[in-house]
């Protein structure tokens, strides 16, 4: 891939020392794009792709309905129905894009803000807030959709998603698999050993990472002093930039790479170049530590903006398409809405449930003292 | 030939064989497993025979090695991973704490966690720094984890197999200065259930409860009392996660009177938690307080200190004279 080479093309840092605060971070990143910010088309010539109308207009309807849903989620936890969530605001395209490349046997280790990931593999949306109300850890069947479980301790998943990987090669299938992360997870241990274990054993592994500039109040300079999609090179395989709030170009980056995957070419880096719109999760608050013209200037490279702006242009969707799709925001919107509200909290033996798959004494015990204790409540008359 | 006396390390060489050739899901990994056979050389020839494809040799990345294992029991397979030495355990122990114990009740039981985590523990053998700990006890706090310690071949080559045929994820430690220890091995017997201890020696006066390297400085110590006339019971507990609670309580309604016997430390260590709990079920039967025997709050010593530092007859035949003073 071309884009790996990019980086020997830049002029070299002075030999002046320069402090890690000034250095400048990749601050023109070479990205793979295929419709500009304006909404305006335009060719590549590694990674062009060929859709239909209809898989525009889906592509849009996913990105739309993941961001209702996400705004619906931000306010419910504002209403106190959620003891958290984590916005995936302005990062609908590197998922959507990423996401719709998927055949339904690959698989997917997302981190916890994989909302749009989840909805292109057909989780019920529903699903997703179950941990974020409290009332569970993650509480779907992984193998259901393919999408395993939302892993809270940042990149671990990555060293899953390579065993995964490596044993779709055992078995001799075509299917790849795909780990996302964030900016932040680049720092961690365990991606760096998931890149050196999935590229020694050539597991057919995709990593996506989606730079979304900060790891709540760090910004991308404080994990890494060359752009992230280098880091592939040193592993041996290649990494790619794409423009994460191009819909288009991450689907055609991520279906390539998948593709190679599948051939038995082994792992490829993508970094996906966006921007986290809202805070890190409900818990933090972005003006404390970022500037508001950054934030303004990521606005004007919205990534459903500019898709709604081409497909106008080009005369793909009608107002009829944009109205139906308002509608069906709002319905999924209280759906959801109506669903948290509606979530029990689990009944209280499920403290004992599914700790061990064989059984322990331990567990039996506690269980039968806590059943005692909560009868003696009942034997006091109450 | 069903019986066979074997050396402990000879003996989970077999049960590892054992495990590849019935179930075609169990891999071995981990740290030189392959042509080497392992530094303790208990995957000797297991390469040879199964293929790189199944005993395979890792990247120096521990945590690698337990995050990529977890992926492949997601897939289906049953890995046994093992970690060089008890003290390299710990880059992989975030893996194994946040990710492998918690991931069958996270999926609320919908997916399993096959995995064996095979560690050779304790000291005795005169290594170097991180070659000679006994972590067991910050594995059987945690939820979801299973741990176990063979003490003799028969356990090793047995419990091995139950280990890996388990759909919980069980942390098996090996007492790495008993590995050229011989016992036998009859491998048609029917084991007996994984968690359940043993009564290695019978006796009437006091309890010893021990498992993995101590259960033989035990059963030595039980010999030593009785040449003063002392009747000594060992129970050799093989599980420290869950613990067989039953079987020390049984044996100490007998005898009246516990010590505990382990190398790690006495501070937090399963000593503690035996001494708890067998108060609260024996605390009428109980004639004197229960004791602990084990190594110090201090790091592994250095190995010319390490006799110091390790429970050794004297040191629990004091403690047997502790507990029947009162």
């Amino acid at each position: 891939m071309t884009v790996e080479s990019t980086a020997a093309r830049k002029p070299r840092r002075s030999s002046k020392r320069v402090s890690a605060a000034n250095k400048p971070q990749s601050s023109e990143p070479q990205l793979v794009q295929l419709l500009t910010p304006e909404g305006e088309r335009v060719k590549h010539p590694e990674y062009e792709i060929d859709l239909t109308p209809d898989e525009l207009r889906g592509l849009y309807r996913d990105m739309v309905l993941t961001r209702r849903f996400d705004a619906e989620a931000t306010a419910l936890q504002r209403q106190g129905e959620l003891g958290l969530w984590a916005s995936l605001l302005g990062q609908e395209a590197a998922q959507i894009g990423s996401g719709r490349a998927l055949r339904d046997d690959d698989y997917v280790f997302p981190t916890y803000r994989e909302h749009g990931v989840a909805w292109c593999r057909g989780v019920d949306p529903t699903n997703l807030l179950g941990m974020f109300r409290g009332v569970n850890h993650g509480g779907w069947d992984p193998n259901t959709n393919n999408f395993h479980l939302y892993t809270i301790v940042i990149g671990s998943q990555t060293l899953h998603a390579t065993g995964y990987a490596m044993g779709v090669a055992k078995d001799g299938a075509d299917s790849a698999v795909i780990a996302y992360f964030g900016d932040g997870a680049s720092s961690q241990g365990d991606v760096a050993e998931s890149f050196t274990f999935s590229a020694v054993y050539n597991a057919p592994v995709v990593f996506f990472c989606q730079n979304n500039q900060w790891a709540i109040s760090e910004p991308t300079e404080k994990q890494t002093r060359v752009p992230l999609y280098q880091r592939a090179q040193g592993f041996g395989f290649p990494g790619v930039r794409v423009d994460g709030n191009d819909v288009l170009a991450c689907l055609a980056v991520t279906r390539s790479a998948l593709e190679r995957a599948r051939r038995g070419e082994g792992p490829t880096l993508i970094e996906a170049f966006t921007y986290r719109m809202g805070a890190h999760t409900t818990s933090d608050d972005p003006t404390k530590y970022r500037a508001d013209e950054e934030r303004q200037a990521w606005e004007a490279k919205d990534p459903i903006l500019r898709l709604r702006t081409y497909l106008e242009k080009a005369g793909l969707a009608d107002e009829a398409f944009f109205t139906s799709l308002d509608e069906e925001s709002e319905t999924l919107g209280k759906r959801v809405r109506e669903a948290v509200r509606a979530m029990p909290d689990p009944d209280h033996l499920a403290i004992f449930e599914n700790v061990y798959a064989d059984g322990h004494a331990l567990v039996d015990e506690e269980r039968a003292q806590f059943i005692a204790y909560q009868a003696s409540f009942a034997e006091e008359g109450n | 030939m069903a019986v066979q006396k074997l050396p402990i390390a000879k003996a989970l060489n077999e049960s590892l064989r054992k495990a590849l050739e019935t179930d075609p899901k169990v891999l071995i990994m981990g740290e030189d497993v392959g042509k080497l056979g392992g530094v303790f050389r208990v995957t000797d020839g297991l390469q040879k025979d199964f293929g790189e494809d199944r005993v395979i040799d890792t990247p120096l990345a521990e945590s690698g090695i337990v995050g990529t294992a977890i992926g492949l029991a997601l897939r289906g397979y049953r890995p046994v991973v093992e970690i060089q030495f008890d003290g390299f355990v710990f880059p992989a122990y975030d893996q194994i704490v946040t990710q492998l114990a918690k991931m069958h009740a996270r999926a609320l039981g919908k997916i399993k966690m096959p995995v064996v985590i095979r560690i050779p523990y304790g000291g005795g053998i005169g290594a170097v720094e991180h070659h000679s700990e006994s972590p067991e006890a910050l594995f059987a706090h945690v939820p979801g984890l299973k741990v176990v310690s063979p003490s003799n071949s028969s356990d090793a080559y047995w419990m091995l197999q139950q280990a890996i045929q388990s759909d919980d994820p069980v942390i098996f430690f090996e007492p790495k200065r008993r590995y050229w220890d011989k016992g036998e091995v009859d491998t048609e017997a029917i084991p007996g259930p994984l968690h359940k201890a043993r009564i290695a020696q019978a006796g009437s006066d006091i309890t010893l409860v021990a498992y993995g390297p101590m259960v033989k400085v035990c059963v030595e110590a039980a010999a030593a009392a009785a040449e003063e006339g002392k009747s000594v019971e060992v129970i050799d507990l093989r599980s420290m996660s869950p613990i067989d609670f039953d079987t020390i309580q049984t044996s100490v309604e007998k005898t009246g009177r516990l010590v505990v016997v382990h190398e790690a430390p006495v501070f937090y260590g399963s000593g503690a938690e035996i001494a708890a709990r067998i108060t609260e079920r024996c605390f009428y039967q109980l004639e004197a307080p229960v004791l602990r025997v084990g190594g110090f709050h201090a790091p592994y010593p250095p190995a010319r200190l390490e006799e110091e530092y390790l429970p050794g007859l004297d040191r629990v035949l004091d403690a047997v004279d502790r507990s029947l003073a009162y």
